[in-house]
C-alpha cells in the first residue's frame, strides 16, 4: 500500500501550512483514530480557488490524501471541485483501500466539501 | 507445562496463509480468540444430534438439550469458583452482562446523592453504561485515575470511596495498558463503604484463574468468544443474594413463573435472567471451552503468557521508536500496546498485515483512557495459549520493516507525528516502561 508517490507525500506534504486571511478556514477530525485535517483557502471573484492550504496529523493515507487532493484543487473553480467524490480520491492515491483506510483518504475531501459549504452559505447570505 | 506445538494442532485457522501467501501471525486475541476442533465440534455434534428447544420439555431431545444447556451453566460455575449453576447467567456477551446489572440495578435503585465509581482505563463497554445511568438517575460518577505507569492507583480510590458510593465497576485488566488491577482489595474496600462491585472480567478470565469465592465480588461479566468459545454468549456472575433481590432485565418466556391478564412471577435463577430461547448450541461451545482450558490448566496458562510478555519486552525493547504503553512484565497480562514515532497506528497495523501479522490498531474502546495518555491510537499485540515466541520475532520484524518503509532515521517533516497541530492537551504522560 505504500507506494512511493504515498510516502513522498506524506514525507513532504504539498500545501502545507496556514493561510493567512483566508476565505474558509474549516477542520474536521475522526476521534476513533486521531486523524486531524484544516484546510484554509481563499476564494477570488471568479469562485476559483486562488491559494490552499492544509495542516493536519494523522496517518499517511489521511495526510498524503490532503497533499494530493490540495495539489489537484488549486486554481479551479468551485463548481468542478464540487463535483470530486470518493473514487476520485481513490484513483489519485493509486492503490487499493480497504474500508476501513477509506475512512482516512476521504477525510480532506470531508473537510473541503464542508468548507465550501459554509462558503456558499456566507456568500449568499451577503 | 503447555506444550504450545500439541495446542496449535487443534487450531485449524492458524494453518492458513493468508491472500499475500503469508502464514497468519494473530496476535489479536484481546479482540477475539480462535476456537479448537473440540469446541466446533461440540456445536456441530449439538445441531446434527440433539438440537431442541429447552426446559419443560417432555420429549428425549428436549431432555437431553436441557441437560446440556443446564450443564454448561455448572461447567462455568465450576470455572470461575462460583457456589453454584442459579449465579451463573448466561447472556449475548460481557457487553450485555454489563448493561444487565445497570439496568436491573443501576437504573432502578440509584439516586442522586449516590456514587458509582469507575477506574480511568475501562473499556466504553463498562464505561458509557454508567455515564447513561448517572445521567438518567442522578447520582455521581467518580472516575480513579491511574499511577504514572499505568496502573490502578489505590490511594486515589481509597480517597474516592465514601457511604455514597453505591456501585464499584473496574476491569480486572485492562485491554489496552494489560494492568492487573488487584480486584481483592478494591472489593474488600467497596463492601467496607457497603457498596456493591462489579468485575468487568473479559480480559482476565480467558487469561488467568479465576475464583470468585478468594476475590469476593458480586457480580463479574465476561465473554466466550474471548476464551476459546463461539460469539453470541456471554456470562454474568452474580453472587445468588444479589441476583434473587434484582429485578428481571428483559422480559418474556422462561424468565416467568406465572402469567396471568394482571401479572406476572419470575422463575428461579437464573432463568429469571434468561429470557426467549436461550444460547443453546453457543452454551455447549462455551462448556466445551471450559472443558478444554481446565484440561490445559489456567496455572500453565498464565505462566506461558507472562513468559510471551518478558519475550515480547525485550524484542521490542531493541527496536528504536517503540514505545510500550502501561507497566511493566511484572503487572501485566498478555498483551502489549505500542506507538511508534513517525508512524501513525493504522499505517503500522496496514503495513504488519503485509508481513500476515494481525494486530489491532485505534483506541481499542477506551477513548477517555487515550484523551487522558495524549494519545490518539496504538498497534497492540494480544497473546493466547497458541501464540510462540516466534510469533513475537514476527511481530518486531515487521515493525523494523514499517521503520524501513517510512525511512525513519532519514529526517524529514514525516518523522515527527503532531506537526501542524498542537499536541491533545492534558493528562499525564504514561513514564516508558522499565
Amino acid at each position: 500500500m505504500y507506494r512511493e508517490h504515498i510516502l513522498d507525500h506524506y514525507k513532504h506534504p504539498r500545501n502545507f501550512g496556514v493561510l493567512k486571511d483566508p476565505t474558509v478556514d474549516h477542520e474536521a477530525n475522526n476521534p476513533l483514530c486521531g486523524d486531524a485535517i484544516r484546510m484554509t483557502f481563499l476564494v477570488d471573484d471568479m469562485h476559483k480557488v486562488k491559494d490552499v492550504k492544509f495542516s493536519g496529523r494523522g496517518c499517511a493515507i489521511s495526510q498524503a490524501s490532503a497533499s494530493l487532493l490540495t495539489t489537484r484543487i488549486k486554481g479551479q473553480p468551485l463548481e468542478e471541485i464540487k463535483k470530486l467524490e470518493r473514487d476520485d480520491i481513490v484513483k489519485m492515491l493509486g492503490i487499493p483501500i480497504s474500508p476501513v483506510r477509506l475512512k482516512c483518504a476521504l477525510l480532506s475531501l470531508a473537510v473541503l466539501r464542508e468548507g465550501i459549504e459554509i462558503y456558499e452559505k456566507k456568500f449568499r447570505s451577503e | 507445562m503447555l506444550d504450545v506445538a500439541r495446542v496449535r494442532k487443534d487450531f485449524p485457522i492458524l494453518e492458513r496463509k493468508l491472500a499475500n501467501g503469508k502464514p497468519l501471525v494473530y496476535l489479536d486475541n484481546a479482540a477475539t480468540t480462535q476456537k479448537p476442533a473440540q469446541v466446533l465440534d461440540a456445536m456441530d455434534r449439538y445441531y446434527r444430534e440433539t438440537n431442541s428447544n429447552v426446559h419443560r420439555s417432555i420429549h428425549e431431545l428436549g431432555e437431553r438439550a436441557t441437560e446440556m444447556y443446564v450443564q454448561a451453566h455448572e461447567k462455568v460455575a465450576a470455572f470461575i469458583g462460583a457456589r453454584s449453576m442459579e449465579e451463573v447467567v448466561f447472556t449475548k456477551n460481557c457487553t450485555e452482562a454489563l448493561n444487565l446489572v445497570a439496568y436491573s440495578k443501576g437504573l432502578r435503585e440509584l439516586k442522586a446523592g449516590d456514587e458509582v465509581v469507575i477506574s480511568q482505563m475501562e473499556h466504553h463497554s463498562n464505561f458509557v453504561p454508567w455515564l447513561e445511568v448517572c445521567r438518567i438517575t442522578g447520582a455521581t460518577l467518580r472516575i480513579v485515575p491511574l499511577t504514572s505507569d499505568g496502573r490502578f492507583d489505590l490511594d486515589a480510590y481509597q480517597a474516592v470511596l465514601s457511604r455514597k458510593t453505591k456501585l464499584v465497576s473496574v476491569t480486572a485488566m485492562s485491554n489496552v495498558l494489560g494492568t492487573f488491577v488487584p480486584v481483592s482489595e478494591v472489593a474488600r474496600r467497596a463492601h467496607e463503604v457497603g457498596a456493591k462491585v462489579l468485575i468487568d472480567g473479559a480480559q482476565s478470565v480467558p487469561h488467568s484463574r479465576t475464583d470468585v469465592q478468594a476475590t469476593g465480588e458480586d457480580f463479574m461479566a465476561f465473554s466466550a468468544h474471548k476464551m476459546l468459545g463461539p460469539t453470541g454468549i456471554g456470562v454474568l456472575y452474580g453472587k445468588k443474594e444479589e441476583l434473587l433481590a434484582m429485578e428481571p432485565f428483559l422480559f418474556g418466556g422462561e424468565m416467568i413463573g406465572r402469567v396471568t391478564n394482571e401479572g406476572a412471577t419470575w422463575n428461579d435463577l437464573p432463568w429469571k435472567f434468561e429470557a426467549g430461547t436461550p444460547v443453546i448450541a453457543e452454551a455447549v461451545g462455551l462448556g466445551a471451552a471450559v472443558d478444554y482450558l481446565t484440561d490445559v490448566g489456567m496455572e500453565n496458562l498464565e505462566l506461558h503468557e507472562h513468559r510471551l510478555v518478558e519475550h515480547a519486552f525485550q524484542v521490542l525493547g531493541k527496536i528504536p521508536g517503540v514505545r510500550i504503553i502501561g507497566p511493566g512484565p511484572g503487572h501485566r497480562g498478555g498483551l502489549v500496546a505500542v506507538e511508534m514515532e513517525g508512524v501513525h497506528a493504522h499505517d503500522l497495523a496496514s503495513i504488519l498485515n503485509d508481513q500476515g501479522v494481525a494486530v489491532r490498531a485505534g483506541h481499542h474502546c477506551a477513548q477517555p483512557l487515550m484523551t487522558v495518555l495524549g494519545i490518539a491510537s496504538t498497534a497492540r499485540a494480544s497473546f493466547y495459549l497458541y501464540t510462540t515466541p516466534q510469533e513475537i520475532d514476527a511481530f518486531g520484524a515487521a515493525l523494523e520493516k514499517a521503520r524501513e518503509v517510512f525511512r525513519l532515521g532519514e529526517g524529514g517533516p514525516g518523522d515527527t507525528p503532531g506537526r501542524g497541530f498542537p499536541r491533545s492537551s492534558a493528562g499525564a504522560h504514561l513514564e516508558d516502561a522499565p
